[in-house]
C-alpha cells in the first residue's frame, strides 16, 4: 500500500515538470514538407466529405486555403515556413462557428494526420499549437 | 460470474454495433467515465467534467454498470446520468454491496447534480472547474445502525473538482489530472451510514487523479481517494486504483482497473478488479 502511494505521489510531484520546457520543434516528426503537404491534402479531403462543415467553404479558393494551411502547420511546428495568411479573427470573422464545430474540425484532421500515418505524439503537438487560437475562431 | 460476463458483452457489443448514433460535440473521451457513485470522473472520483458529449445548448442522456469482487465484498453500481449544455449534470444510482457470509445486498441510492463553474479542460488556460453534491439514501440501514453510525438513513456529500489536460504534455502524450475535495460525514461512501462515534461531522477528504492518454481513446492512469475514518468499530483506509479506459467511440466507454480499497469494516486489505461500462445513446 505504502509503494503504491508512494508511486501515484511521485507522479503527481511529476506534474511539476511536465509541462515546462517542450521543444516546439516537431516539423520531421509531422515528415517534413512531404508529411504536412499530405496531412493538409487530406485535411481537405476530410472537409469535403463532412456535411455539416463542407458547407463553410463553398466560397472558398480552395488552392489559397491549402497553401496558407501547409504554411501554418509547418510554422507552428518549427519548419522553414513562414505563415503569410490572415489573421484566424479575420479569416473566421462573421462564420458564428460553435464549440461543436470547431471539434469537429479537430476531427477532421486528426483523421487526416491518423490517414497520413502521422505519429501519435506530432499528432498531439500539432493540436497544442493549434488550441491556443481557438477563441479567434469560435463565437465570432 | 460468468453470466454477468456474457450480459456486459452482449451490452458491450451491442453498444458497439450501433457505433456512432451519436456524433457528440465534445472531443473523444472528455465524456471521462463513471465513478462510483454516478458521476462522471475517473472510477472513484468525480471530475470538473460533465456527463456525456454535449456542448452548448445540447443535452446528453446515458447509462453505466460497475462492478467490483474484493475477498469479502462485492459491490455494484447501476444507474443513469443525462446533463445539458456541458454545464449541468445530474444522476442517479443504486449501489448494492454484497457482504461474503451475510445474506442480503446493503443498498444505497444516491442521486448526483454537478454545475460546471468554470473553464474547459482542454482548451482554457486555466482547469475546468466544477462544484457537486452526493444526496445519498440507505435503503438498508440495519449495519450502518449496528456499527455505530450516527445516521443510519441519508447524508449529503459536497465537492469542488479542478480538472486540467495539458496537450502533448508528457513525451508529446496528452496528460489529464483531477483534484478534488469533498465534505462528507460518509462512512465506505454511505454505506455503513454518516457519521460515527469517533467524528460525527464532516471532514473534508481530498481524492487525486492522473491519467495519460495512449492515443485518442485509451487512457491509463491512477487514482486516489481520502475517506473519513469516523466509526470506532473498525479503521477505514483510501481508495486508490491503477485503471485502463478505452473509448472505441461515442456511445461507450469500458473501464478495467485494479482497485485497493484497504480495509473495510473490519476485513483488512481488500483488493480486486474493477470493472465498469458506460453508454451514451445521445
Ligand atoms: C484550429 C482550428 C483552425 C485553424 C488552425 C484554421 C486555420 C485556417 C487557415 C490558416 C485558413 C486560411 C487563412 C487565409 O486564407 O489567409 C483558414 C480558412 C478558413 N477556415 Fe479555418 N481554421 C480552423 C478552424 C476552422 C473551423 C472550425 C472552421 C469552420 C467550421 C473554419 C473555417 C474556415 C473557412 C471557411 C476558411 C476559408 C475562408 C475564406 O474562404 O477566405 N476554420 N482557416
Amino acid at each position: 500500500m505504502i509503494k503504491k502511494l508512494t508511486c501515484i505521489a511521485a507522479l503527481f510531484t511529476g506534474l511539476a515538470c511536465f509541462n515546462v520546457a517542450q521543444a516546439d520543434d516537431y516539423y520531421q516528426e509531422l515528415g517534413g514538407k512531404e508529411g504536412v503537404e499530405k496531412i493538409v491534402d487530406n485535411f481537405i479531403n476530410e472537409i469535403s466529405f463532412d456535411q455539416n462543415i463542407v458547407k463553410f467553404f463553398e466560397g472558398t479558393d480552395i488552392t489559397r486555403l491549402r497553401e496558407k494551411l501547409i504554411e501554418q502547420f509547418c510554422h507552428e511546428s518549427g519548419g522553414p515556413c513562414e505563415y503569410t495568411g490572415d489573421s484566424m479573427k479575420d479569416v473566421h470573422a462573421g462564420m458564428k462557428i460553435t464549440k461543436a464545430e470547431f471539434n469537429r474540425v479537430v476531427e477532421l484532421l486528426q483523421a487526416a494526420m491518423d490517414d497520413a500515418g502521422t505519429p501519435q505524439t506530432a499528432q498531439n503537438r500539432l493540436i497544442r499549437s493549434l488550441a491556443p487560437m481557438r477563441p479567434d475562431i469560435i463565437h465570432q | 460470474m460468468k453470466t454477468k460476463l456474457i450480459t456486459l458483452t452482449a451490452v458491450a457489443i451491442s453498444t458497439l454495433a450501433v457505433a456512432d448514433v451519436n456524433a457528440g460535440s465534445r472531443l473523444i473521451a472528455t465524456s471521462g467515465v463513471t465513478q462510483l457513485e454516478g458521476g462522471a470522473g475517473g472510477g472513484l472520483t468525480p471530475w470538473a467534467v460533465i456527463s456525456g458529449y454535449a456542448d452548448e445548448g445540447e443535452y446528453s442522456i446515458g447509462a453505466f454498470h460497475t462492478s467490483t469482487d474484493v475477498q469479502d465484498f462485492r459491490l455494484k453500481v447501476n444507474g443513469v446520468s443525462a446533463s445539458y449544455d456541458n454545464r449541468f449534470e445530474i444522476s442517479a444510482a443504486l449501489q448494492s454491496f454484497e457482504i461474503k457470509g451475510v445474506a442480503g445486498d446493503l443498498r444505497q441510492e444516491i442521486y448526483g447534480a454537478k454545475y460546471r463553474i468554470y473553464g474547459d479542460a482542454i482548451y482554457s488556460a486555466l482547469p475546468q472547474v466544477a462544484a457537486g453534491i452526493q444526496y445519498k439514501r440507505l435503503l438498508d440501514g440495519d449495519i450502518a445502525d449496528a456499527v455505530g453510525a450516527e445516521d443510519s438513513d441519508s447524508g449529503i456529500d459536497y465537492y469542488v473538482s479542478a480538472t486540467k489536460v495539458h496537450l502533448a504534455a508528457v513525451a508529446g502524450y496528452h496528460f489529464l489530472w483531477n483534484a478534488t475535495l469533498r465534505a462528507t460525514q460518509a462512512n465506505q461512501m454511505g454505506l455503513l451510514g454518516y457519521g460515527g462515534d469517533d467524528e460525527s461531522g464532516y471532514t473534508l477528504q481530498p481524492e487525486v487523479s492522473a491519467l495519460v492518454l495512449l492515443t485518442d481513446d485509451l487512457a491509463l492512469g491512477a487514482e486516489y481517494r481520502k475517506k473519513p475514518d469516523n466509526l470506532s468499530a473498525f479503521d477505514e483506509d483510501s481508495f486508490s486504483d491503477l485503471f485502463v479506459a478505452w473509448f472505441p467511440n461515442k456511445n461507450v466507454n469500458l473501464t478495467l482497473a485494479y482497485a485497493d480499497l484497504g480495509s473495510i469494516a473490519g476485513s483488512e486489505d481488500q483488493d480486486g478488479f474493477y470493472f465498469s461500462i458506460s453508454s451514451w445513446f445521445k
